[in-house]
């Protein structure tokens, strides 16, 4: 079972397993209550498709992060890196997905009626689209950007050079986006 | 198994933690999938984006595998097309397009050509959907249900043409569609290599091959929907004009 999980392959979920074994009350019995406890209680949050532990997750229900500003990402993956920077305080909107004509994933697949709906009960004044730099998240990103026109201001995340990153390195779709966003020095 | 060739990549799945199963179109064996170990790592993914040009090599035990690419990035066409919403919008329907007309591997070397030059000008909005118009007749052609628009089929004039049957995708003339016309299809000059090409005109043809599109070509294709990308490009377009 340990092997089917993402990253771990045969040996290593046995070296995780025997670990386990070797420490049980160090490590096997506190994992397996606390993953009961997760089994029973998360799940995803009415409101914004975040995972918590009750039906409105603690972000939204935080009066603090009632700034004005709304975050769209695709995952809740995305959720968490947003929030391991520490620089965004306002509140998000997990879609679940992306656009895909190829795939036949359409709106309705996805949270787009939900985010909809949140504008303006909650007085969302810019939408910030940080989405993968991909051709799904961008078309998902000019989709909401069209369903959002004229009703708030709608901002997407930059595209460049990485933080450490060597132009050397960079394939020619980057250098492309982030010559194409130059700005004054 | 193996064979190298260029190739415009068409769709990215991910298969696997690692792993992707690419499917792309190429001059000598058409479109075809392969898996390309490391597709989703950091290094490859970015190169991976839907109308990629890519350097592929694959091999397989036999041939009716599905195999294995080895890929080599030659340039991106992803970040021309994400910065506008046309060109994004007008990708999309070209490779939704190829791959769900094409059957798999086999060569539409014509077809190839006038991809990649299409692909090429994206980015360039005002030729743009000329281009595209003038692919989607090459891609009706090439799988067989090419519209004939030298002469009338009824009266055999080639002047004053202005509509095509949907039946036959001949064109018609005015005189020769007499009380039928209602029934036909418009053929507006552009389709005839003829004025200037205003957006409202290449909508209009748009909607002429689209017919055969749903009616003639998705038929043999087991009834499959067109690609919802054709009609989210009509819709950008149609904002446009």
């Amino acid at each position: 079972m340990m092997a089917k999980l993402p990253g771990l392959g045969p040996r290593s979920a046995r070296r995780a397993v025997l670990h386990m074994i070797r420490k049980r009350a160090l490590v096997l019995t506190p994992l397996s209550e606390v993953m009961a406890t997760v089994a029973a209680t998360a799940r995803e949050c009415l409101n914004c498709g975040n995972v918590g532990t009750a039906d409105i997750c603690d972000i939204c229900n935080d009066p603090k992060r009632e700034n004005g500003q709304m975050c769209i990402v695709e995952d809740v993956a995305d959720l968490w890196a947003m929030e391991r920077s520490g620089v965004f305080k306002g509140r998000y909107h997990v879609l679940g997905g992306t656009l895909s004509a190829l795939d036949s994933i359409g709106p309705d697949e996805l949270r787009i009626p939900r985010l909809m709906s949140r504008i303006g009960p909650e007085a969302v004044q810019e939408v910030i689209l940080a989405l993968n730099a991909t051709i799904d998240g961008q078309t998902t990103a000019h989709y909401i950007a069209d369903q959002l026109e004229g009703q708030v201001s709608v901002t997407s995340l930059a595209q460049g050079v990485p933080i450490g990153g060597e132009l050397d390195y960079l394939d020619d779709g980057t250098i492309t986006a982030a010559l194409n966003a130059r700005r004054p020095v | 198994m193996d064979w190298r060739d260029t190739g415009i990549l068409l769709s990215t799945r991910k298969h696997g933690e690692t792993s992707a199963i690419i499917e792309v179109f190429t001059p000598d064996h058409g479109r075809h999938a392969g898996v390309v170990r490391g597709g989703t790592s950091r290094k490859l993914a970015p190169s991976l984006q839907p109308g990629a040009q890519l350097d592929v090599s694959w091999r397989a035990r036999l041939e009716d595998h599905i195999g294995a690419f080895t890929v080599e990035p030659q340039r991106s066409r992803a970040a021309h097309a994400m910065g506008d919403r046309l060109s994004l919008a007008g990708l999309n329907a070209v490779v939704g397009l190829l791959a769900f007309a094409l059957p798999e591997r086999e060569p539409h070397p014509d077809l190839y050509t006038r991809t990649e030059a299409l692909l090429d000008l994206l980015g360039q909005s005002d030729i743009w959907p000329l281009g595209y118009l003038r692919w989607e007749l090459a891609l009706l052609e090439d799988m067989g249900f090419g519209l004939d628009l030298s002469c009338c089929a009824v009266t055999g004039a080639t002047e004053g043409l202005e509509f095509v049957s949907p039946r036959s995708g001949r064109a018609v003339s005015a005189a020769g569609a007499g009380a039928w016309k209602e029934r036909l299809l418009p053929l507006p000059p552009c389709m005839l290599g003829q004025g200037d090409a205003p957006d409202n005109e290449i909508l209009q043809a748009l909607r002429t091959t689209g017919h055969f599109l749903e009616h003639h070509l998705a038929p043999q294709l087991r009834g499959r929907p067109i690609p919802a990308a054709r009609g989210q490009f009509l819709d950008r377009l149609a904002r446009r004009a």
